[in-house]
């Protein structure tokens, strides 16, 4: 059934790419046969690369994993200074006729190893040792693809903490991650508006700290009561404020939060003393963290990232148009996939993308030439088609009896749904733009057989998952 | 194991995840492609084809119904980058006079989405503008062998008269700012520059038609859109007739030709203007086509700025051509009567401040001061006015009273011609004064020279100019404008209403007898013309850059004037000597049509005159 799912898709990518770059009048020095009819080729090699990866034994795999990790560090590190800049990255590796992105293939292997680690036995997260080890493994990739200015690619990488989560990891730091993302949002969106001489921003972030650090508190302990007591508390604080503001006192709502904070603290600390739980701790530690990556995130916008970065992200929450430059994509992206209705244009019908109104749109920007012909059922079809072959990637992971098998299930699930999110999200104007393509569909050799290789390796696992080791 | 299960309870949590973001991600979609139409009408934007309809632009006549400026065709290089195939490049450069790096320039500067938003390898984009005759003849020969290129007809401004430039203006290519002020323009659309182009350009320019052709996905053009039932005809540009004469206005920039300065007539009884010229000035055609940005720079750069229109820009001190408002004045105040007399000993005394003057029969009137243009006369008016405790109740009263009179004259304030950058010239009030000196630290004396038209007052040519046809008209002035006709529309009524000044009418009649026997007796002798009863005062306007201005007022014929001057030649001399002849010159052409016998010599001697070489000692 995957298979089936997996030729469907492939298909339904070479369908799209034909009708992305195909071209009216066959006079044109982008003739068609080259786009749709490479991509051809690739599925072509691709379909033989995953026979190949059928016929070889699946213990290959596991034994030679850190192999296989060790090679793609080492080429990754090749690529950052052999390849040729590309519209800013150095992320391509040239070989004559042919050019591969290292990076599309560290998935796998960083899949492999991590697989590997945990099937060691004996491995566990809760040992530190381990648990390091585990990071590491997926921390390197990242940094070295940073390095070739591929941000978009090593950020795939984030996405195995759901592999880690699995297996174990406290389920608070998927919290502390949806906290993060939450908070910067909240911190960046409301940073122009000012309530008085502070940002409103960073007051809405500290609102959301109290009323976490309240819920957990609310969670750990069965009767509630200290959670009352510090909502009562925050309550109290809010409608003094307000009555003060009501009659134009100016209050430096700043000071106020840091005021708030530090009382909690105390609190907390002195919850702790008396009853001696290391849950009042972490719940303080995660308070006083959450307040410490407030401030951060000011200069991490600021100074860390690039100029088109903040841009793209303003863009995503809509603090601007800038349909020149930045928004201009995303924007006609919108245009393509909103024109498209319920019932789409039909199949190369569509005047937006065959006029090339959006940039990319065979590579990155694919889904909008299906959401402007296919129209909203299509959109959703492709939608669905991706989450039905999620939902059985994470039944066959489950349905593994080795932790190698089911760790290695879980990192394509994670890298899968990441570039689904990231680039449907994208192109309909949910996310930042983050140049990652979408699996199966989007234009390029590189991409298809990554994630081939990924796939048939799991495919090859679970045919021999009854095999002993 | 219970551990192990209870992890794997966590793939529900995973999945859930998943559902999640395709729940958001569906009801995104279907919001953006169900429930909202914006977008639906967007991309109707994208898919039709609005070939724009360029209107020609309105023509521009004389007041005698001569052709100034009209329309010639230009040829833009437009391409589709889509249907380019591979060329010889090099011959393309060649053809069109450019270098490869030109060419990869342009290609990059089109292709980036910052410089030009509505790119797209589709439709067409503009390579190159305003091809000269002979490279569209060349390259319309070899276009078959590039192909994705064609040419645009487009039209571009010819001038039939290589004269008032100044007035006339041009045309340029809209500048990004131009787009953002105002959505009728689109990139590579032209737009009035300087002169009648800009200020008249919304009539100019005419309304822009559209041609709606439907695009199928292919590209395709599919016929217009519902028969062209939305399609919208452009309307040409309405056609001016000016109230330039313009044999009088070149017969004026032959005159001032190696002099710098100005010259201002207008026809009295309608604020109509015969003529303007500034000098130096340039060929109005360097402005055209493909040399125009290098002629501008070079005009831009030339040290004797000829792209500033010194009839309204620049503000000279008036010199004696001020004296007639201070008569004015001080006749309607009651400072005077026509018959006061005032003592000249070669000039106004009073403690160690002296303003010389020159030799004349001493004491005398109104009349006789404006004849021979005595300084001790209007210094005397002035303190008398100034100083009067009974009549004001300080200095700074009188001086505000003082102010307002000429302000009413058309002086201090710019006089609204259509024409951009005209300078409002300069009159100080008490306030001015106050900080300067400190309030009531300063009196007439301090201020003496005001009253001859020097010291801190400024005016431009064209104030002069006013200020002669107000005295011809006896008390009232019309808008000096340059309009005459708007084809099928009215001009402003502001240009048809006369304004008074504060002065009686009747004792503008002193003013000009004064002004008249200048001419027949006084300083403007040599400006008499033979069968025409000329008007005019002198003005010798001192500098501190240098050699004096030469400056010359008048109107002619003193009975039912028709048309009134200002000439300022910077750096000339005495008045009599550069202002006076030129400006009975202009007079003279403009009422006879030609120079009399005996006024040839005078005619020669402005011609040859080279005053240009005096100006070196100025600021460059």
């Amino acid at each position: 059934m995957t298979v089936i799912l997996y030729l469907i898709l492939i298909f339904c990518g070479w369908v799209s790419i034909y009708a992305a770059s195909y071209d009216f009048d066959n006079a044109s020095i982008f003739d068609f046969a080259e786009r749709s009819g490479k991509q051809l080729m690739w599925i072509g090699l691709s379909l033989m690369l995953a026979f190949m990866i059928l016929m070889v034994d699946f213990r290959v795999y596991e034994a030679y994993a850190y192999l296989f990790y060790g090679i793609l560090i080492l080429l990754l590190i090749a690529t950052i200074f052999l390849a040729p800049d590309i519209k800013g990255s150095h992320s391509w590796l040239v070989l004559g006729p042919v050019s591969l992105q290292p990076a599309e293939f560290a998935k796998f292997a960083t899949a492999l190893a991590l697989a590997k680690s945990f099937g060691t036995y004996g491995f566990s997260l809760k040992n530190r040792r381990d648990l390091i080890q585990a990071i590491c493994i997926i921390v390197l990739p990242i940094v070295l693809i940073i390095a070739q200015k591929e941000t978009g690619s090593a950020l795939v990488f984030a996405s195995l903490i759901f592999v880690l989560y699995r297996e174990g990891l406290s389920g608070l730091f998927l919290f502390y991650g949806l906290c993060a993302i939450v908070y910067f949002v909240v911190a960046v969106k409301y940073s122009g508006l000012m309530w008085g001489s502070v940002a409103a921003g960073e007051v809405l972030v500290f609102i959301l700290i109290f009323l976490v650090v309240a819920g957990m508190l609310l969670l750990y302990q069965k009767n509630g009561r200290a959670a009352r007591y510090l909502l009562w508390g925050y309550l109290a604080v809010g409608l003094v404020c307000g009555v003060l503001l009501y009659f134009d006192v100016p209050v430096n709502l700043l000071y106020v939060c840091i005021g708030a904070t530090v009382a909690t603290t105390v609190y907390l600390l002195v919850l702790y003393f008396s009853t001696r739980s290391l849950r009042v701790l972490t719940i303080l530690a995660t308070a006083l963290v959450s307040v410490v990556f407030l401030f951060s995130v000011d200069y991490a916008f600021n100074e860390v990232l690039e100029p088109h970065q903040q841009k793209r992200i303003k863009v995503a929450l809509g603090m601007e148009e800038d349909l020149r430059g930045a928004g201009y994509n995303v924007n006609q992206s919108k245009i393509a996939i909103g024109s498209g209705g319920f019932w789409g244009k039909g199949f190369l019908n569509g005047t937006q993308t065959k006029l090339k109104y959006v940039p990319e749109q065979d590579t990155d920007f694919i889904f909008c030439t299906i959401g402007e012909e296919e129209g909203f059922w299509g959109a959703v079809g492709v939608i669905l088609l991706f989450v039905t072959l999620i939902f059985r990637l994470i039944a066959i992971g489950e349905r593994q009896h080795s932790a190698f098998g089911r760790v290695y299930a879980y990192c394509v699930v994670s890298i899968l749904f990441f570039h689904l999110a990231v680039n449907v999200g994208m192109v309909i104007g949910l996310c930042p733009v983050i140049g990652i393509p979408l699996p199966f569909f989007s234009y390029g050799g590189s991409s298809l057989w990554g994630f081939t290789i990924l796939l048939f390796v799991l495919l090859r696992i679970d045919a021999s998952r009854t095999e002993r080791h | 194991m219970r551990k192990d299960y209870k992890l794997a309870k966590r793939k529900y949590v995973i999945g859930g995840i998943v559902l999640a973001v395709a729940c958001i991600y569906i009801v995104r979609l279907f919001s953006l492609q169900v429930l909202n139409d914006d977008y639906k009408q967007y991309a109707d934007g994208n898919a039709f084809l609005k070939k724009t309809q360029y209107p020609s632009r309105g023509l521009i006549y004389d007041r005698t119904g001569k052709l100034l400026v009209f329309n010639q065709p230009a040829y833009d290089v437009m391409m589709i980058v889509r249907e380019v195939r591979p060329f010889d490049t090099l011959d393309f450069c060649r053809t069109l006079g450019i270098t490869r790096e030109q060419f990869d320039k342009r290609m990059e500067d089109m292709k980036n989405p910052r410089l030009n938003p509505g790119y797209s390898s589709y439709t067409p984009q503009t390579f190159m503008t305003q091809l000269s005759a002979q490279d569209y003849g060349r390259l319309q020969e070899k276009l078959y062998r590039f192909p994705g290129f064609f040419i645009q007809n487009r039209m571009l401004r010819q001038y039939a008269y290589p004269v008032a430039a100044n007035v006339l203006g041009n045309i340029r290519e809209v500048s990004p700012r131009d787009i953002e002020r105002d959505d009728y323009y689109k990139r590579g659309d032209y737009t009035g520059d300087l002169g009648i182009e800009r200020s008249y350009e919304q009539v100019l320019r005419g309304e822009k038609g559209v041609e709606i052709l439907l695009r199928d996905a292919h590209g395709r053009i599919k016929g217009r859109y519902e028969d062209g039932r939305y399609d919208v005809a452009p309307v040409s540009g309405k056609n001016l007739k000016l109230s330039i004469d313009i044999e009088l206005q070149a017969y004026g920039e032959k005159l001032m030709q190696n002099k710098i300065g100005a010259i201002v007539a207008i026809e009295p009884s309608t604020g109509e203007v015969l003529a303007m010229v500034s000098s130096p000035t340039y060929d109005p055609s360097m402005l055209v086509g493909r040399e125009r940005g290098k002629n501008y720079l070079k005009l831009n750069r030339d040290k004797y700025k000829p792209l500033y229109d010194r009839a309204l820009m620049a503000a000279y001190p008036p010199g004696s051509t001020f004296k007639p408002t201070q008569g004015l004045i001080f006749l309607n105040e009651g400072i005077i009567t026509e018959n006061t007399l005032y003592p000249c000993y070669h000039g106004f005394v009073a403690g160690r401040l002296k303003v010389g003057c020159h030799g004349h029969a001493s004491p005398l009137a109104l009349r006789p001061a404006l004849q021979t243009s005595c300084n001790a006369f209007f210094c005397y008016g002035l303190r008398s006015m100034i100083d009067n405790r009974t009549k004001y109740k300080s200095a700074a009263e009188a001086f505000n009273i003082w102010k307002d009179y000429l302000v009413s004259m058309g002086y201090g304030y710019r006089l609204g011609i259509d024409l951009p950058g005209e300078s409002r010239g300069f009159i100080p009030n008490s306030n001015y004064y106050n900080n300067i000196y400190g309030e009531n630290r300063w009196s007439a004396l301090t201020i003496i020279s005001v009253a001859i038209g020097q010291g801190e007052v400024l005016a431009t040519p064209l104030q002069i100019a006013n200020l002669a046809a107000t005295i011809a008209n006896r008390g009232h002035y019309y808008t000096p404008h340059l309009i005459r006709e708007i084809q099928d529309s009215t001009i402003s009524a502001e240009y048809t209403t006369p304004k008074h000044t504060m002065v009686d009418a009747h004792y503008y009649d002193y003013v000009v007898e004064g002004m008249r026997m200048a001419v027949t007796g006084g300083t403007c002798r040599i400006g008499a013309i033979p069968g025409v009863e000329v008007c005019g005062k002198t003005g010798t306007a001192q500098n501190p850059h240098g050699k004096d201005h030469s400056a010359f007022m008048g109107f002619a014929p003193m009975n039912n004037p028709k048309i009134a001057i200002a000439v300022y030649v910077e750096n000339a001399g005495f008045g009599a000597t550069y202002g006076v002849p030129i400006g009975s010159l202009m007079m003279e052409m403009y009422l006879n049509r030609e120079i009399a016998p005996e006024r040839k010599y005078l005619e020669e001697r402005m011609l040859q005159s080279n005053t240009i070489i005096y100006s070196g000692v100025k600021k460059h």
